[in-house]
């Protein structure tokens, strides 16, 4: 353990008798908030004395079972059975290290750590007995909660051994033993996640469900415009409502420029702090409120869509990847294959909308939040309210979805806007309505594509004019693509550029970001390669990556500047491309989905795709059927994925893929967010639709393990959803989908 | 406006206009957090709760039309999570965020009392208007099934409530 600060072993008193085993580390006041601190390995442990052993989960959990996995990591090492322990959510605190959740990054980054705490609370634990004893600790091991003596027959539960323990040095985390695959008892078995229980019988665990005595309620009005200011509003009308304790504006200086920051901060806007939340929202109806729109009112997604067509026929803004001599390759190729795609904004549309609660009180101020990034939340909060952030406390409380959405903190920032003016513990709700048209959405894109195939069928030419959002060197968040992008290093003339669209709309990290937008037009565009090759679209494919042995290794920079918050920013950008793990999944996915060897009815297709990000491999096949008048059904889905040696717990990495297929489908036929004056049309879920029940296909997940480390799943899993069924509505009708969401071209679900 | 409401076989009088709705009485009055908000509108389902037995959108049901209905919430719905539907929601590990799925499970349970052995036809038409933004609908699916042969194998006439 790295001991840079005093350290106080603390044997405290639990309620009911019992001690914490852990050292209670002297807090320092940060001034790095983005740099996480390194973590107290004796924080994560709780040992009472009738032997109840506490788990602490450090990450925010957010529906991807990181609450379950992490503490399933230390039980695994701390030698305790599953079905004895409790798990507890972390507060946001420097002792438990990096607490965000991101990037599909809780495997990998907690893979070791979590097991090394584990264990060095066993190795303590086993010093405690052997001290207790009087006997070396290499004569001692560790078993379901006990310390076993191997000569004799003594043993010591973990709850009599708590208190000597918590006064023995800390071993150093990197040299503690750690078992071998062979030895585990909790990985690799499957568990229910750990608030279940909660979750079935309705107890209150949920941001939207926190109350502490004497909150109030808030609704927040905002311009439809992004960043409108306002300019005058009938407060003293909203007051006189029932139950209505505040009415106030709030100002900022929020700068709406042509490409806006990842986290720009403190939107301005009206509070309405009621007595309950169904008064503020009322109260709001009576709302009259004169808007100074800005710039951002004469934006509209046709006129997107227009100016991306002039920009494609124009020199492009950006070079990112130029190898060989594209222009040169196409024009002496045997057969040239050329296509526009594009893509919708989309919402990130939890079912849990955004809120949050604050209480300001003697110049200190507590947030209780469903965050994916507190260090984040807490640094913006600071920054624009001028609270120093060693006077902010953050408690994470469960969250309802979130799908990157929780990833800015724009809601934590008005709830202390309002608390710091009012002075009273407040909650405030979004509607579905403020959540649906004030979200941080995914870019839409266009993008402009040639290919050039040789004689034989194989792609020697590949170029791609991206229209995106951004301003100069800046790309907007999430609009950005890596030069190293699939296909480049798989086609000797490759050619990425790019050109820029202002956007005065807030874009940012949806699941997979980046990637859930690319592997459509990569995916698809390859399938049409194969088409004009007359070749199998798998076999298209394997030939396409190569010999097994070969290793692309991208340059990992992005391409010039993404104003996006970490962790996401480079998380989906290839580094190095392992060809024989895409292989093998795409072989798997062959086989699991009897590719090429089935016999199907006349408007029956298959389609395949698929695609490396957040450090996943995943090939997707997926079977449907289409009928005259457009109506799909997706009969068949088959997802194989390869996330390196071990699935902690295959029940929770089975619900991600699942997840992310239903996911994918929802973005596929129906989700769309358009701008019309500056203002999001869609409000709701009518008309932002998710998947239903009746319209989910069979799903068979599979699971490729390789002798690589563990990597995350709430991700990787969805790039190729899309793709695949778009590449199996071509495979049953002929018709090639270039645009989403299908609806615009006439489909609907069977 | 004084109104009388019965919720988990308790009586409460709450005093809010009569067209509030339900939902923000049992969430905000009541301090019942199991029921969810998720749209307001009726689209979702997350704020299904029974009225009489029947399951209703507490987001679109005035507190008037609430006045000496018996409700019951997912709080009500067993007295320990003991129903069969949190049974086998448990045994295979349903929810994701879990969310939606109060009011999933309070859908399905007003199903189980109509078609004790409900088939997948059944099922479609009493969940569709439950949306799982985390896609658990598999699993759901399965849930409500096993919950059906349990009560089933069970011989309890308690049926699904």
């Amino acid at each position: 353990m790295r001991v840079t600060r005093r350290c106080f072993l603390r044997v405290t008193a639990l309620s009911g008798g019992g001690m914490l085993l852990g050292a209670y580390i002297e807090p320092k006041v940060s001034a790095q908030p983005q740099a996480a601190p390194p973590l107290e390995p004796t924080s994560f442990v709780k040992i009472a004395p009738d032997g109840t052993v506490t788990l602490i989960s450090r990450n925010p959990e957010i529906g991807q079972g990181v609450k379950t996995m992490l503490p399933m990591l230390i039980a695994e090492e701390l030698e305790v059975d599953w079905t004895s322990v409790r798990v507890e959510q972390a507060n946001f605190d420097a002792k438990y290290g990096l607490q965000t959740t991101g990037g599909s990054r809780a495997a990998s980054n907690n893979w070791l750590p979590m097991q090394q705490v584990g264990a060095v609370g066993r190795e303590m634990l086993i010093a405690a007995a052997a001290k207790t004893w009087g006997v070396p600790a290499s004569e001692c091991y560790a078993a379901h909660g006990r310390v076993y003596h191997r000569l004799t027959d003594r043993s010591m539960g973990y709850g009599q051994l708590a208190t000597t323990a918590a006064t023995l040095p800390i071993p150093d985390m990197k040299s503690v033993r750690l078992k071998q695959p062979s030895e585990y008892k909790i990985i690799g078995q499957s568990q229910a996640g750990v608030d279940i229980h909660d979750i079935v019988s309705g107890k209150p665990i949920f941001g939207i469900d926190f109350t502490t005595p004497g909150m109030l309620y808030a609704v927040y009005e905002k311009c439809p415009v992004y960043g409108g200011k306002v300019m005058s509003a009938n407060l003293d009308e909203v007051k006189k409502m029932p139950g209505v304790r505040h009415a106030f504006v709030v100002e900022s200086p929020l700068n709406v420029g042509p490409v806006m920051e990842g986290d720009p901060g403190l939107e301005p806007g009206i509070a309405i702090v009621a007595d309950t939340w169904w008064q503020a929202q009322s109260a709001r109806q009576k709302l009259n409120v004169k808007w100074d729109e800005g710039p951002g009112a004469d934006q509209s997604s046709t006129g997107f869509a227009q100016r991306a067509e002039q920009l494609s026929k124009q020199p492009p803004n950006h070079t990112l990847k130029n190898d060989g001599d594209v222009e040169a390759a196409i024009k002496s190729s045997a057969k040239m294959v050329e296509a526009a795609y594009s893509y919708p904004f989309i919402s990130h549309a939890p079912l849990e909308p955004r809120n949050c609660s604050a209480h300001f009180r003697d110049g200190k101020l507590q947030i209780w939040s469903t965050t994916q990034q507190p260090a984040r939340g807490r640094a913006l909060v600071s920054k624009i309210l001028g609270i120093p952030e060693g006077d902010i406390s953050i408690n994470l409380l469960r969250a309802g979805g979130s799908f990157g959405r929780g990833l800015t903190n724009d809601y934590m920032v008005e709830v202390s806007a309002i608390a710091k003016q009012i002075g009273v513990p407040v909650k405030l709700v979004w509607s579905r309505e403020d959540d649906m048209t004030h979200d941080y959405y995914r870019p839409g894109g266009f993008h402009f594509l040639r290919a050039g195939l040789d004689s034989s069928g194989k792609a020697v030419a590949w170029s791609n004019h991206f229209v995106t959002f951004g301003d100069g060197d800046h790309y907007s968040p999430s609009a950005s693509i890596a030069p190293g992008e699939f296909p480049a290093g798989f086609i000797p003339n490759y050619s990425l550029n790019t050109s820029l669209m202002p956007l005065r709309l807030k874009t940012g990290a949806l699941r997979a970001p980046g990637a859930n937008a690319i592997s459509f037009v990569m995916q698809s565009f390859v399938d049409e390669l194969a088409n004009a090759a007359g070749k199998d679209p798998l076999e298209f494919r394997l030939e396409l990556l190569g010999e097994p042995g070969h290793q692309i290794v991208n340059e990992a920079a992005k391409p010039k500047v993404e104003n996006e918050p970490a962790p996401t920013r480079n998380a989906s950008r290839p580094q190095a491309y392992d060809v024989a793990r895409m292989r093998g999944v795409l072989q798997l996915v062959a086989e699991k989905s009897g590719w090429g060897k089935r016999q199907l009815p006349k408007g029956t297709g298959m389609g395949v795709a698929f695609h490396y990000s957040f450090q996943g491999y995943f090939a997707h096949v997926a079977e449907v059927s289409v009928t005259a008048n457009q109506a799909l059904k997706v009969n068949k889905f088959w997802a194989c994925g390869d996330v390196g040696s071990q699935i902690v717990n295959p029940s929770g990495a089975q619900a991600q893929v699942q997840g992310a297929i239903i996911d994918g489908l929802s973005e596929l036929m129906h989700q769309e967010i358009t701008l019309e004056q500056g203002r999001v049309v869609q409000k709701n879920y009518n008309q932002h639709m998710l998947l239903r029940l009746t319209q989910a296909p069979q799903i068979e997940v599979h699971f490729l393990k390789t002798e690589n480390a563990p990597t995350g799943l709430g991700e990787p899993a969805l790039p190729p959803v899309i793709p695949a069924v778009c590449n199996a509505i071509f495979a049953a009708t002929g018709q090639r989908i270039r645009t989403l969401p299908l609806a615009n071209s006439g489909y609907s679900w069977a | 406006m004084a109104i009388n409401l019965t919720v988990n076989g308790r009586s409460s009088t709450v005093d809010a206009p009569g067209d509030t709705p339900l939902l923000w009485v049992i969430r905000d009055v009541l301090n019942l957090h199991g029921t969810k908000y998720g749209c307001g509108i009726g689209q979702c389902g997350a704020c299904t709760v029974h009225l009489n037995g029947q399951p209703v959108r507490s987001c679109l049901t005035p507190l008037s039309k609430a006045a000496s209905a018996h409700i019951t919430t997912i709080e009500g719905l067993s007295p320990n999570g003991s129903h069969p539907l949190q049974i086998a929601w448990r045994d295979i590990d349903v929810p994701q965020c879990g969310y939606c799925q109060a009011g999933q499970i309070m859908s399905a349970a007003a199903l189980l009392v109509e078609h004790p052995r409900p088939t997948d036809q059944e099922i479609d038409t009493a969940m569709n208007g439950n949306l799982c933004r985390c896609g658990t609908y598999l699993r759901i699916r399965e849930a409500i099934h096993k919950a059906a042969a349990m009560h089933a194998s069970n011989g309890s006439e308690k049926g699904g409530l």
